[in-house]
């Protein structure tokens, strides 16, 4: 039992224990309590420490091998011969780090901003990033799917108890949605036990399957991570949890847990089923499509700044998928590799700028008590610095040259071309609509005239806001200027991944 | 012991059970009203007792005796221990209760002990005739215990119900147990088999699956399974909560032991005849069980229609045939139990002096009032919704591996569907806790013994769903043992 041999266990079991630890401390009643401090400090040292041993994951990480690394294996339920499996490769490890990057920016962002019950609020998110770091860890499907569901269940009381009014009808909504999508994954997984006697993602991916197999547990899957990431037309639980979220669980929602449906895209859809995702590969880039067009037009529409970004998530994750479904119209050797890094790139880039933008909404938020674009104007003249950083992250997410959003979007549309042009034709209107919807609200809520006396009673950011959004902005221009380190980290799985989805499990039968 | 005596070791456990429910009996007679505490001390003594004896009289192998009619295995071990488990368990949670309502009188123990021996008799049942005889010492047991409260109309109203229902399904189950004697003529589970098997191909078997269908019928009803499942939430609601709660645990145990005696020791090789019926039976209970549990006000009878829909998975494991159904079909009601007991134990913990919390409502802002107990109450929710990393999901779990096993793709599809529309009203209570204002206040009145206890079997749900596998392996080794 060392720390590198164990370094996946310890950064899943060290943010729940930490969560567990600060449940117990608690708060006694009150947010301001000496004691609500304490807890406070605990819940930043374990996810501080939890982030400062996820780096070894980078130092330590092999680019060279597109095997699992880091890998730990224990017996765990014999009787249904699951293990304890986990380990990581190119696209689960920079997953990984985006998760114990944002959480302690999220601690931080709550720090003065809950004040009912914030035991319980930060235990909940320490609880959430263990059980995240699982999710993209595991590599055995019974603890795979436990890390997935049970990840919902902190989700689900951030959102019911700390959220805006409507927050039942949206964390309900939000968890039965979730839950129906994942529940047939369920059943495809324990299909594929009954071929293979084992719970393995291994030989889950090199059992032969029919094609009609394939195709149902396509689907299967395809239910659950549509629903995730999500995609047209099963992405409306999306807006209504951001908008009902608080803050944090809406960096959270947006950074890490929409990339869950892309990583089981990648993960499981493409390697376990390869005929069957390239039986569906066509409709997938149509769906993606309409998520960049449509849903682009549909945050252009928006009153409500969380809304507007909620939207615009769910069109910048459709580059995502229209990234890895690429493979197929791609000729062998011409780089198809580009599109599913793309992909990659794009989820880790969202995550930081879409948490960047909706940690902006909440500054304004903490201030003025509300999130419509209407109620704001003039921001530029009260709160400078806030607006600096505002307008990077628009631009950002934009998909401007030198910021995080402009690599994913720019390698993606590259790859369409190669594929089809009216691909390539679609895809890139979302650097029309991108730059309209974003910086038409940024024009909104930050120039012109002071609109009323709250915005003129506006003050700058404090100390810890300003540190929170200060990392982000490093970290979205470093991926963008400089974004070689995270490609080469995934260029060995990308490959690999590649080759998988292009070969077939038919021939085996 | 040997010679005449030696064959009774096996039923010592129930022979002591009876001796020391009369002993309890008489010492309730010499109690006074203040001191009926003494009465529920010996109840749990007499059961620490009798688990002890189960532990020391377990028979290596399969053991029958009483000329055929009683057997000893390893299933009925398993049983029986959970069994006085959670009877125990159902005695502790109801004690503050029935103090604080002016109810602490000896019966709702000695019943609670006879209904105990019921059930023994019928997990150990070999044959159709002590199968009955233990059915209605359990039964009796149970209307009398649902009248309990002979001041209220409602508890008279259900038990009267629940009478006049559960004579009609003892009737259904005695004549088709008539018909199986008439056509094959033994009541024993391994002749029946033994008999069934030595019938010549070109046999008339209507009147063997006359007599089958009829046993069903009585098995649904003592299980709840719709469209048998009309008393059921009635009951449930009815009844004083320690009496939903002894109603909604242990008995579900015997019920197994009803169902996998009369379908698999004895008509096993009927299998495919009464496969279709079975699977009836679960499918409507999973659905109606589901979808009606929405509309339920009564927390009481909402869990009421959530055991129908629990009945259902278990019935689909037992319909695959399987011995990893059966397995499956074993954990999944012991688990069951388990959360069915914290549940209930919930229940009568908010309950206090003139109060009974059975409204949902009443669970309005419990993380307010004590964030521990929302906490256990949340793990039984999620545990029963089959939710990880909670027990009822590994429970599911089994049983969707076992129907995928056995062939049927799309009654696994089913059974997830039926799962998440059950979750909405499990979310229900989860969200009346965390997210709405309390509109109560006041203070647990629970011991502190009982919260302990409480507290252990709600963590129990947890830390089962994240070390299931001895538990599974258990399961897969008693059923191996016996088929």
């Amino acid at each position: 039992m060392s720390l590198t041999e164990n370094l996946l266990s310890v950064l899943i079991w060290l943010p729940i224990f930490g969560g567990a630890a600060v449940l117990f401390i608690g708060d006694g009643g009150d947010a301001a309590s000496g004691r609500a401090r304490q807890m406070r400090w605990v819940a930043l040292a374990t996810s501080l420490l939890t982030f400062l041993l996820s780096l070894n994951l980078y130092t330590g990480f092999d680019t060279a091998t597109a095997a699992m690394q880091f890998v730990e294996r224990f017996d765990w339920i014999d009787a249904l011969d699951a293990d304890y499996y986990l380990g990581i490769d190119g696209i689960s490890a920079p997953l990984i780090l985006l998760t114990t990057f944002i959480t302690p920016l999220v601690v931080i962002a709550g720090w003065d901003a809950i004040k009912s019950r914030p035991a319980q609020y930060f235990a909940a998110f320490l609880i959430l990033e263990g059980l995240m770091n699982g999710v993209f860890s595991a590599l055995d499907g019974v603890l795979f799917y436990v890390l997935w569901e049970a990840m919902l269940v902190p989700m689900f009381l951030i959102i019911g108890v700390w959220g805006g009014e409507r927050r039942i009808y949206a964390t309900i909504k939000f968890f039965l949605y979730t839950f129906l999508g994942s529940v047939l994954m369920l059943v495809a997984f324990i299909y594929l036990y009954t071929k293979t006697g084992t719970y393995d993602f291994f030989s889950f991916m090199d059992v032969p399957l029919s094609m009609l197999e394939q195709q149902l547990i396509f689907i299967a899957f395809l239910v659950a991570f549509a629903v995730k990431v999500p995609m047209w037309p099963v992405h409306t639980w999306l807006p209504d949890a951001h908008v009902e979220a608080p803050t944090g669980g809406s960096v959270i929602l947006a950074a890490i847990m929409l990339k869950m449906g892309g990583y089981g895209f990648v993960r499981l859809s493409l390697p376990m089923v390869p005929d069957g995702s390239e039986y569906f590969a066509g409709m997938m880039i149509a769906l993606s499509l309409v998520a960049v067009v449509y849903i682009g037009f549909v945050a252009l529409m928006q009153k409500d700044m969380k809304k507007l970004i909620a939207y615009s998530s769910i069109a910048h994750m459709g580059f995502v998928t229209l990234g890895f479904f690429l493979v197929w119209s791609i000729a062998r050797g011409s780089g198809a590799e580009l599109g599913m890094t793309g992909g990659m790139v794009q989820m880790i880039s969202h995550g930081l700028v879409s948490g960047a933008l909706f940690l902006c909404v909440g500054v304004l938020y903490d201030r003025v008590h509300s999130r419509q674009i209407a109620d704001y104007g003039g921001v530029a003249n009260t709160m400078p610095i806030f607006v600096f950083f505002l307008l990077l992250f628009a631009m950002a997410n934009a998909g401007l040259p030198g910021t995080s959003g402009f690599v994913g979007e720019f390698m993606v549309i590259i790859a369409s071309f190669k594929a089809n042009f009216w691909y390539a034709f679609l895809a890139a209107t979302t650097l029309v609509l991108g730059a309209a919807y974003t910086l038409w609200m940024v024009k909104r809520v930050v120039y012109g005239d002071v609109a009323n006396d709250k915005v003129a009673a506006l003050s700058d950011l404090g100390r810890r806001e300003f540190f929170v959004l200060g990392v982000l902005a490093l970290a979205v221009l470093l991926v963008g200027l400089w974004p070689a380190p995270l490609v080469e980290m995934m260029s060995a799985t990308v490959a690999q991944l590649v080759e998988q989805a292009a070969s077939t499990k038919l021939s085996g039968l | 012991m040997a010679g005449i005596f030696g064959q009774f070791t096996p039923a010592a456990p129930e022979i002591l059970l009876l001796t020391l429910l009369c002993v309890v009996l008489v010492v309730d007679l010499f109690v006074e009203d203040e001191k009926r505490t003494v009465t529920f001390w010996a109840s749990l003594a007499s059961l620490a007792i009798v688990a002890w004896s189960l532990l020391a009289t377990a028979p290596d192998t399969r053991t029958i005796i009483f000329d055929g009619s009683y057997v000893s295995d390893a299933l009925s071990q398993v049983l029986k221990l959970m069994a006085v488990g959670v009877v125990a368990v159902g005695f502790l949670y109801a004690r503050d209760y029935l103090r604080q309502n002016e109810l602490m009188k000896g019966e709702y123990y000695l019943l609670g002990l006879f209904g105990l021996i019921g059930m023994m008799v019928m997990i150990s049942a070999n044959s159709l005739l002590t199968m009955y005889l233990g059915l209605e010492t359990l039964s009796l047991s149970l209307y009398a215990l649902v009248a309990f409260d002979r001041d209220s109309a409602t508890s008279a109203e259900s038990a009267m119900k629940y009478f006049v229902l559960g004579a009609i399904a003892s009737g259904c189950l005695l004549y088709g147990i008539s018909w199986i004697y008439g056509s094959l003529g033994t009541l024993q589970f391994d002749q029946i088999t033994a008999a069934l098997n030595a019938r010549p191909a070109n046999a008339n078997d209507l009147p063997l699956w006359f007599g089958m269908a009829f046993m069903i019928v009585g098995i649904a009803f003592k299980f709840g399974a719709v469209p048998f499942h009309m008393w059921l939430p009635d009951v449930y609601q009815g009844a004083r909560s320690p009496v939903t709660l002894y109603i909604a645990s242990a008995p579900k145990l015997a019920a197994l032991a009803l169902t996998l005696r009369i379908l698999v020791d004895g008509l096993g090789s009927l299998h495919e005849v009464w496969q279709g019926m079975i699977m009836v039976l679960a499918v409507l209970s999973l659905l109606v069980g589901n979808i009606v549990a929405i509309a339920q006000s009564n927390i009481k009878r909402m869990l009421g229609y959530s055991a129908i829909a629990h009945v259902g998975f278990i019935l689909i494991a037992v319909f695959t045939g399987s011995g990893e159904g059966f397995a499956a079909a074993l954990f999944y009601t012991l688990t069951y139990v388990v959360m069915a007991a914290a549940a209930f134990g919930m229940i009568i913990l908010l309950s206090r002096q003139g109060f009974e919390a059975e409204a949902l409502s009443d669970f309005k802002g419990l993380n307010a009032r004590s964030p521990w107990f929302a906490l256990i109450m949340m793990f039984c929710m999620f545990g029963m919704a089959g939710v990880p990393p909670w027990v009822g999901f590994f429970a599911k779990l089994n049983v969707i591996a076992a129907v995928l096993e056995a062939g049927f793709p799309a009654l696994a599809v089913l059974m997830v569907l039926a799962s998440v529309v059950g979750a909405y009203y499990y979310l229900r209570v989860v969200w009346y806790m965390y997210f709405d204002k309390a509109e109560d206040r006041s203070v647990f009145q629970a011991d502190v013994d009982t919260r302990v206890v409480l507290s252990l079997n709600g963590v129990a749900i947890l830390a089962l769903g994240i070390v299931p596998g001895w538990l599974m392996a258990l399961c897969v080794q008693v059923i191996a043992a016996v088929y």
